[in-house]
């Protein structure tokens, strides 16, 4: 075999793993069917989607570069307040407000970065957790900004692109959200197939030969964490700016908690977790809830337990078996 | 200038106990030089002081004649040292494919790249075609390295340290573990290695050693009990006495 033959199947074989495959496409067209279809859903779907997107943001730096954290609240509530406090006083224009979550929390994440870049899992798990309560007590205390514990009110959100004011429905919410969701998804996607992407995934599996091959580890943790931080703080400027609202609650110990659990049922570094595991834990906590509203919590617990116990790989199986289905349809698929 | 790596009175103590003692070293460019010398010796802790995973006390280590003693580690693979662990540092979720790939993509300084797609990069490309094919791994780049046979993962650590382009490749007992039946296409990449990078090796075998070395540097206590060519060595009372034992067989 000649050396340019092989050559192109090396090319073949880098540009299979970042195919779409035909799962993530029927993913993304149900959830634009799920529009259509379900209209007096749109406001859960907007928790969907904005879940999802806060998911994504902790699978970027849990799955791919290795971090664990228990205070990604943090950021969700950095981007709340930022998009929040813009709109009251200074633009109402939504994607300004996008912009500015996202500004805020990302450097946020880069200021806190040098904090969670050394230590053991279970420091980080402090370090993270740790943050999260010092923003929220400041959040707390500065009431005169933030609104303290009656939150940040009065929030009016100019249509977005001028064209689509929010309604009661969630309708323009639904499709903002998504559409933020999708664009975003798509740049992680891309980003996570890079060089760039490869060598967080090569300080996750091995730091001692990530820099025996010549990754500066520290500088791409910090930059992989300050990226998630800005996925968190469009969820957070998403959340404000469709419940036109900011509570305390964005910065609760239960949003980062929930969101492990997301991820847990999900699974982590394949980009698709966050999502899936949106799906199914506000179905799961929609379905319980409207039976059993003030125990949905001991079922989603036994849930937890359950599924982390054994069904986990049943589940995932199963999704896989799904999946490699629609690849045959497809041709040949990924995998 | 001919030497490649240096160290000039290098030295480490754990607490009270001397690892390193006092050890000037020269690897000639192009040189297949061995460091060999009996359990606890002190090889690996020389070798993690050549790479910047340990500090030393004190003392100097020279690449191509530059201090590099206070590099970081991903530094000194940039100017061109490379090595291999003693015990397998993989990424395990990762192809041969990939693990490859990375290891160029950081040599070419792609790695801060967040959009640019493997594939769609020439270079990076060719030079992992290139590397995949001369460690013979063009056949299983596509499995998951934690599935392959030991004998593989021991290939695929020579190859992604070769994939940094060194000038000094340090081989940490490239044949540890490894069976016989995978023993010959493991020395026979070691073997292959380009001229114009040095090579030394740390090594218990000796029947690797002898076969490859054309320099030999014993030590013994964390000091260098003896330098010279293979033969020198094996016929030196004092190498005799302390490492290769009474029935060795050179």
């Amino acid at each position: 075999m000649s050396a340019g033959t092989f050559e192109t199947r090396v090319r073949q074989a880098l540009y299979a793993s970042r195919r779409w495959h035909p799962a993530e496409i029927v993913l993304w067209v149900l959830a634009i069917a799920a529009f259509l279809f379900f209209p007096r859903q749109w406001l859960l779907l907007n928790e969907i989607a904005i879940l999802a997107l806060f998911a994504l943001s902790l699978d970027l730096i849990l799955g791919y570069a290795g971090i664990v954290s228990l205070g990604h609240a943090a950021f969700l509530g950095m981007g709340a307040y930022a998009a929040g406090l813009l709109a009251k006083h200074g633009t109402a224009d939504p994607l300004a407000g996008l912009g500015a979550g996202m500004a805020a929390a990302g450097l946020l994440g880069l200021l806190t970065s040098p904090l969670v870049l050394r230590g053991t899992d279970l420091t980080r798990l402090m370090i993270t957790l740790g943050v999260a309560l010092i923003l929220y007590e400041l959040a707390n205390s500065f009431g005169s900004l933030t609104g303290g514990a009656d939150g940040l009110q009065g929030i009016m959100m100019a249509p977005v692109l001028g064209l689509f004011g929010f309604d009661i429905f969630g309708r323009t919410a639904y499709l903002y959200s998504l559409s933020v969701l999708f664009l975003l998804f798509l740049i992680a996607r891309r980003v996570m197939h890079s060089p760039f992407g490869l060598s967080l995934r090569a300080v996750r599996d091995n730091p001692l030969r990530a820099s025996a091959s010549g990754v500066p580890n520290g500088r791409r943790l910090a930059a992989a964490y300050a990226l998630a931080a800005a996925y968190a703080g469009a969820a957070g400027a998403l959340l404000a700016q469709t419940t036109q609202f900011v509570s305390l609650d964005v910065l609760d110990f239960h949003r980062s908690a929930d969101l492990m659990l997301v991820l847990i049922i999900g699974g982590a570094g394949y980009l698709y977790g966050g999502l899936v595991g949106a799906i199914a834990f506000k179905l799961l906590q929609d379905v319980i809830a409207s039976f059993t509203p003030q125990y949905w919590m001991f079922w989603i617990g036994l849930f937890l337990v359950l599924f982390v116990l054994g069904g986990r790989e049943m589940i995932h199986g199963a999704i896989k078996k799904i999946a490699g289905r629609f690849a045959r349809f497809g041709r040949g698929g990924a995998q | 200038m001919t030497i490649a790596l240096q160290t000039f009175d290098l030295y480490k103590s754990f607490g009270g106990i001397t690892a390193t003692d006092h050890v000037d070293f020269t690897l000639e460019r192009g040189a297949r030089h061995a460091l060999i010398g009996p359990n606890g010796a002190g090889k690996t802790t020389f070798v993690n002081q050549l790479t910047g995973v340990l500090r030393p006390t004190s003392g100097r280590v020279e690449l191509m004649g530059e201090d590099i003693t206070k590099l970081p580690r991903e530094a000194r693979v940039k100017r061109g040292l490379a090595r291999t662990f003693q015990i397998n540092q993989l990424f395990a979720t990762m192809t041969p494919l990939e693990m490859i790939a990375l290891v160029t993509s950081e040599r070419l300084g792609r790695g801060t790249h967040p959009f640019r797609a493997l594939d769609r990069d020439p270079d990076l490309v060719a030079e992992t075609a290139e590397i995949l094919t001369r460690f013979r791994l063009d056949d299983i780049m596509d499995s998951r390295i934690a599935t392959l046979p030991y004998g593989k993962q021991r290939q695929i650590e020579i190859a992604a340290s070769f994939a940094a382009r060194p000038s000094v490749l340090l081989l940490d007992e490239p044949a540890a573990g490894v069976p016989e039946a995978e023993r010959r296409e493991l020395m026979q990449t070691v073997a292959e290695l380009p001229d114009d990078v040095s090579v030394l090796l740390i090594e218990h075998d000796m029947d690797l050693v002898f076969r490859f070395a054309t320099r030999i540097t014993v030590l013994v206590n964390g000091r260098v009990l003896a330098e010279g060519t293979p033969d020198e060595m094996a016929h030196d009372p004092a190498v005799r006495a302390a490492y290769l034992g009474e029935g060795a067989h050179v």
